[in-house]
């Protein structure tokens, strides 16, 4: 059983489509991180999920039960906005029980749960404020236990932090991560930092256009991103994408890139389709931290490249290099002297690659 | 006006316009609000003031409470031709008196109720809305719909998220909707004059019936007592409800 389905399911608002053929699915306990580009359609996705838009097209299951025509209030869901949507006019009490009063629960059960979270999350001082008179990590802590009262079967969070500064987003995000630890309910997550995605996640939808690019672990969409778009918006600064071709000879595979005639072995890759690789125009992606200033395994390879430009940011610095007037990027630490405007000795580090197909955009 | 309305005849004929009267003297004041009590053809305010409390009161009410439903509706939940029905009621707010008089007129004729304080009370809420309606779908807008969403899941209706949520958070707004509502309609002229004569005038056409008709003498000690007295109740609600909207302003009920 899946504690929430997506099944084909389609969004336009008048001739603008939103989203296309979404497909997601998501096991008991699981925490989902829906991460895009602003107007990608994330909040539009956690809003049909809540049942507080209309669908054109597929459905929507909660717990193997079709939820696309039922009330929001009746999908055992519960929702933090990014404003907090406290209710200006109610304390934090009031906040917090107006949907177990609305759902008519009894006033000892009411009383229960009240007490059992605003405990949990340190706001019991504060159960007679207004909204107006709370900080913002405050209002937050507050909005997620109107959440949490409900005891709903999924958490649906739209960029919950991005209204806190950075030190406050940085502590709440690790307290929803020891929240979803404890409690252990599914939650579905929507942001567009990509640190909050890798850090809460234990899945991630990539989405873009209104398409999901790729639903996967954090360590695979690290690693193995699967097309260019995942490629390029995850990590900072992003995948080097070197553009070029491949070759096969005597069992090897090459890889040229364009204007250059430095072949680079790729070994170890684990190719979808071996196939009609000779002579493919291809992007060589490699991540600025996996070029390396110390050769550091066996299988390296090594390469030299001229420093134009150096930025330097505390502990790390980037670097930009030349290769056949493609600009790469490669980070170090702050402590390795690098000359500008010389060759200097790389190792790009081929275990840790992504090749894609120059017409497709896809791995390969 | 104050100085020329606590004059007798006497000292008005006799001095300048900017002496002093000789002492208090609310005589004026008296006939302009209760008459002379010489029976026809003596008109005075008193009646006419009821009449204008009756038809303002409910207008006001009325206008405002059906500006604010329809704010919120354009605002929170939107619907097919939503733009068009803001468009309809932008245009409303250009359309000129004048222009509605005659229909208006009719509407009234078969509902039975022309010249009568009920109908004025109509025609004033019925052209209110399209301002109302404007103001508070200008102030709902900045009411994040976050709010609306968050109270659609905890299983709040339409009404009760109005009532419970939206409305406690509209005291400015409320505020200066009546103070503009009630300007408009206990000051207008044209609709009371046209739609009724006599008893069921308000305020501003007894008024006028008065200063215009007065047969003999012109009294302007008791004009001037009678403008002010028409002008009182406006004066008063700017007062009471300026406050209550620098007190809106400044306890911060807006933004959650
Ligand atoms: N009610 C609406 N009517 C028309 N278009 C809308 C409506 N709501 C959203 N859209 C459009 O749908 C697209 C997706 O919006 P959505 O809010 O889902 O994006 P998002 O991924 O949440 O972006 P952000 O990161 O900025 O919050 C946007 O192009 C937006 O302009
Ligand atoms: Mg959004």
């Amino acid at each position: 059983m899946k504690t929430l389905k997506i099944e084909e399911l389609s969004k336009n608002f008048g001739s603008t489509e939103v989203l296309r053929k979404i497909k997601l699915e998501i096991d008991e306990g699981n925490f989902l991180v829906l991460l895009g580009p602003s107007g990608c359609g994330k909040s539009t996705l956690l809003n049909i999920i809540a049942g507080l838009e209309t669908i054109n097209e597929g459905n929507v299951f909660i717990d193997d039960y079709n939820v696309s025509k039922v009330e929001p209030k009746d999908r055992n869901i519960a929702m933090v906005f990014q404003s907090y949507a406290l209710y200006p006019s109610m304390n934090v009490r009031e906040n917090m029980i107006f949907g177990l009063k609305q759902a008519k629960t009894s006033k000892e059960k009411i009383e229960e749960q009240l007490e059992k979270v605003s405990k949990f999350l340190q706001v019991d001082q504060l159960l007679e404020r207004k909204p107006s008179q709370l900080s913002g990590g405050q209002r937050q802590r507050v909005a997620i236990g109107r959440a949490l009262v409900r005891e709903p079967r999924i958490f649906l969070f739209d960029e919950p932090l991005s209204n806190l500064d950075a030190k406050l987003r940085v502590e709440m995000r690790r307290e929803i991560k020891k929240l979803h630890q404890q409690l252990k309910t599914t939650v579905v997550y929507v942001t567009h930092d990509q640190t909050e995605a890798m850090s809460l996640g234990t899945r991630i939808a990539i989405m873009n256009h209104g398409v999901i690019q790729q639903n996967d672990t954090p360590e695979n969409i690290y690693n193995k991103p699967s097309n260019m778009f995942v490629a390029d918006f995850i990590g900072s600064p992003s995948m080097n994408l070197i553009k070029g071709s491949l070759k096969e000879s005597s069992g090897e595979i090459l890889f040229t890139a364009s204007g250059s005639n430095v072949e680079i072995p790729i070994k170890d890759y684990e190719f979808k389709d071996k196939s009609n690789l000779n002579n493919k125009e291809i992007y060589f992606g490699i991540r600025p931290e996996h070029i390396y200033f110390k050769k550091s395994n066996e299988i390296d390879f090594e390469i030299n490249l001229r420093a134009n430009l150096s930025e330097y940011i505390g502990h790390e610095q980037i670097i930009t290099f030349d290769y056949a007037n493609q600009e790469i990027l490669a980070k170090f630490p702050s402590t390795i002297k690098i000359e500008l405007a010389k060759e200097t000795k790389l190792f790009f580090d081929v275990t840790q690659i992504s090749l894609f197909d120059a017409k497709t955009d896809e791995r390969i | 006006m104050i100085v020329t309305s606590l004059k007798t005849m006497e000292e008005i004929r006799q001095g300048t316009l900017l002496s002093w009267p000789s002492g208090l003297n609310l005589d004026s004041w008296a006939v302009a609000w209760g008459g002379r009590g010489y029976g026809a053809g003596d008109t005075f305010l008193r009646p006419y003031f009821w009449n204008s409390i009756k038809m303002v009161v409910p207008a006001v009410f009325f206008s405002t409470f059906i500006g604010a439903m329809t704010g919120y509706v354009l605002t929170k939940w939107r619907f097919k031709g939503d733009q068009w029905v803001f468009l309809f009621l932008l245009f409303g707010c250009f359309i000129p008196f004048q222009a509605i008089l005659l229909p208006m007129a009719r509407t009234l004729g078969v509902l039975g109720i022309s010249n009568s304080v009920v109908g004025l009370v109509l025609v004033h809420t019925v052209y209110g809305i399209p301002f109302t309606t404007l103001f508070f779908r200008n102030y709902y807008v900045s009411v994040p719909t976050e709010l609306v969403k968050a109270a659609r899941i905890d299983g709040a209706g339409f009404f009760k998220i109005f009532f419970k949520i939206l409305l406690p958070i509209s005291a400015p707004i409320i505020v200066v909707t009546i103070i503009w509502q009630f300007t408009q309609i206990w000051n207008d002229f044209l609709f009371g004059s046209t739609f009724s004569f006599g008893e069921a005038a308000p305020i501003q056409v007894a008024l006028n019936n008065m200063v215009l008709s007065s047969t003999s003498v012109k009294e302007y000690n008791v004009d001037m007592a009678s403008a002010i007295i028409a002008g009182i109740p406006t004066l008063i609600v700017y007062v009471l409800a300026g406050k209550y909207f620098i007190r809106g302003l400044t306890s911060g009920a807006v933004k959650g």
